[in-house]
């Protein structure tokens, strides 16, 4: 139980990093309706080019800049498989990421993983988040705000307002009238190839900014590190629904909830290592069944249960 | 306003399906032209209406609209000059979007889409008086999602968008047909009004032979893909049922007469 409570502060860093892809995946998702594959390949491009940027001595702010980049390159490449190559959405997405294996490895120098030196303490000093400031803050060593929770919590924060701000504009609505019905928006005279790919790069921005974030917390980028990561940000997306749809109307709200619902996902995640003797590797299995399970309720509500509502509503 | 000239289209060429759904169209429509379009299934009135909102391209023939030749014009750059209200309900608005954010959307139509705001206060209240006009009670409703509508009131709504930047040419593709009869009827009434109001050039397909008859200033028929009846002014205001029913047992008494060529 104390190995579970004194983890908590890292998974819940290690939730909200993962809770920017979710939000990335979001876009896809929820507001596109595209099922994007490229999440697992473009996560680690966003790590790979921000370990080894850094290690090359950029700094941090222009590393996370680039791996945002390269995400948009990597949607842009699905974007185009998709609209200009007329290859269904979730194909388009498998094919960029597997390309992507080989490029995120080339980034790498041809190498599976790649560390940053964090023995070496002004390295150390120069990150924005790391694991290792979660003990500093504990110890009293650094500050409270260079506490992984807070400095991810602020990125999150100003990705949620931009976003509100985009989807608030001109160019914003036609991506969201693109996703809720691409006749209609035709019709209006919106491209709808061009705002499928614009939606296409800015989730996958955000999805290697998330990436970039998670191998600078762990220190280091692994050519495998995104593998799974599309089921992790429908988790979190639906988590987030699924408790907080009644309460959060508000579209800032939501994404707001997307990323609680990566830190719940983490943190449920991390009980489930700590309080039994499961073998970590059965966590992607563990992963796979809970958002089947979740993506299937809704369904089965649907099917199974909507009778006996509208009787209970006529009833009263 | 409109010019199209023989134009042809066959869709799944080269295979058992294959279908000739227009066989040299032409059409011409002056300003302030009102036309209903009737025909059995599968005449082609839907597909002429397809070609020229620009669904798909055209196999050969052209499309003029006020001067502007759109044959190659991609769907959404044409959407610059039309309005267009659709069969189904659902087809014509985003569901998950809010009332004025259609509306909103409806009026960048044919401009570039920058991230200027997607909604202005000054347009809200525009919105609201034109809401108003529909006598709906919608103008209370400005930020109800339009999936919460009913098929009347989101009709309404799209021709209301439709018509929001004044369209070149109005399309209607039997836009009452998916409605109850009094709820078509109040949505006819609405387009005739906004039509009138705004002088629009429109087409307006239908299944409804009355409806043909009593809206608009020209008629026409078609079948297998071109125009076989065309009637205007005076001679369209004395139609009768009569008249078109009789049209339409010509047609078929016609392919009648080749079946039996064939059989023989």
């Amino acid at each position: 139980m104390s190995g579970f409570i004194s983890a908590l502060p890292g998974a819940a860093s290690q939730g909200l990093i993962w809770g920017i892809m979710a939000i990335g995946v979001y876009i896809t998702f929820k507001i596109l309706d595209l099922a994007d594959l490229t999440v697992d390949g473009s996560f680690c491009t966003g790590g790979a080019t921000f370990v080894v940027l850094f290690g090359s001595g950029v700094p941090v702010p222009v590393a996370l800049l680039a791996a945002f980049g390269v995400g948009l390159l990597a949607g842009l490449a699905t974007g185009l498989l998709h609209t200009f190559c007329g290859i269904p959405a979730i194909l388009s997405g498998i094919l960029t990421q597997l390309g992507l294996w080989s490029i995120n490895l080339a980034i790498m120098g041809m190498k599976a993983n790649v560390a940053i030196n964090v023995i070496d303490q002004d390295n150390l000093n120069k990150l924005w988040v790391s694991l290792r400031f979660v003990q500093d803050v504990a110890s009293g060593r650094r500050p409270f705000t260079r506490h992984p929770i807070f400095i991810v919590g602020l990125f999150t924060v100003g990705v949620i307002l931009l976003l509100y701000w985009f989807f608030g504009t001109e160019l914003g609505s036609s991506l969201r009238a693109t996703g809720a019905n691409s006749h209609m928006a035709r019709a209006q005279g919106i491209n709808t190839s061009v705002t499928t790919v614009l939606g296409l790069m800015l989730s996958n921005g955000l999805v290697a900014l998330s990436g970039a974030l998670l191998a600078q917390f762990q220190s280091f980028a692994d050519s495998s590190m995104g593998k799974g990561a599309i089921v992790i940000g429908l988790a979190a997306v639906i988590i987030g629904e699924a408790l907080f749809s009644r309460i959060f109307r508000n579209f800032a709200l939501k994404l707001l909830a997307v990323s609680l619902g990566a830190v719940i996902y983490y943190v449920v995640i991390q009980a489930v290592i700590s309080l039994s003797n499961i073998n970590a590797n059965y966590l992607k299995l563990i992963s796979a069944l809970i958002v089947a399970v979740f993506l299937a309720v809704p369904y089965w509500k649907t099917k199974y249960f909507t009778k006996a509502k509208k009787e209970v509503r006529t009833g009263a | 306003m409109l010019d199209i000239n023989n134009i042809y289209k066959t869709f799944n060429p080269g295979t058992v399906n294959e279908k000739h759904a227009l066989n040299g169209l032409s059409l011409h429509l002056d300003e302030g032209d009102f036309v209903t379009v009737i025909g059995s299934n599968g005449a082609g009135k839907s597909t002429a209406l397809n070609a020229i909102a620009g669904v798909w391209p055209v196999d050969s023939g052209s499309i003029v609209i006020d001067g502007q030749d759109v044959t190659n014009l991609a769907e959404h750059k044409r959407a610059k000059y039309l309005g267009r209200v659709f069969q189904d309900p659902m087809t014509g608005t985003a569901a998950t979007m809010q009332i004025q954010e259609n509306l909103a959307l409806a009026k960048r139509r044919g401009e570039s889409r920058t991230l200027r705001r997607g909604i202005t206060k000054s347009e809200q209240e525009e919105y609201r008086e034109l809401l108003k006009t529909l006598d709906l009670g919608l103008e209370d409703r400005m930020t109800t999602k339009v999936g919460l509508l009913s098929g009347g009131q989101r009709q309404a709504l799209t021709l209301l968008m439709a018509t929001l930047q004044k369209p070149k040419l109005l399309l209607l593709d039997e836009h009452t047909a998916a409605l109850d009869p009094k709820t078509a009827e109040k949505v006819l009434n609405t387009t005739d009004a906004i039509i009138n109001e705004h002088h629009l050039t429109a087409f307006m397909v239908t299944h409804n032979m009355k409806d043909a008859i009593a809206h608009g200033n020209r008629l026409i028929m078609m079948n297998e893909g071109r125009i076989i009846f065309d009637v205007a002014g005076e001679e369209k205001k004395h139609l009768t049922m009569k008249d078109l029913l009789d049209k339409f047992a010509e047609i078929s008494g016609s392919s009648i007469q080749s079946d039996k060529v064939l059989l023989a």
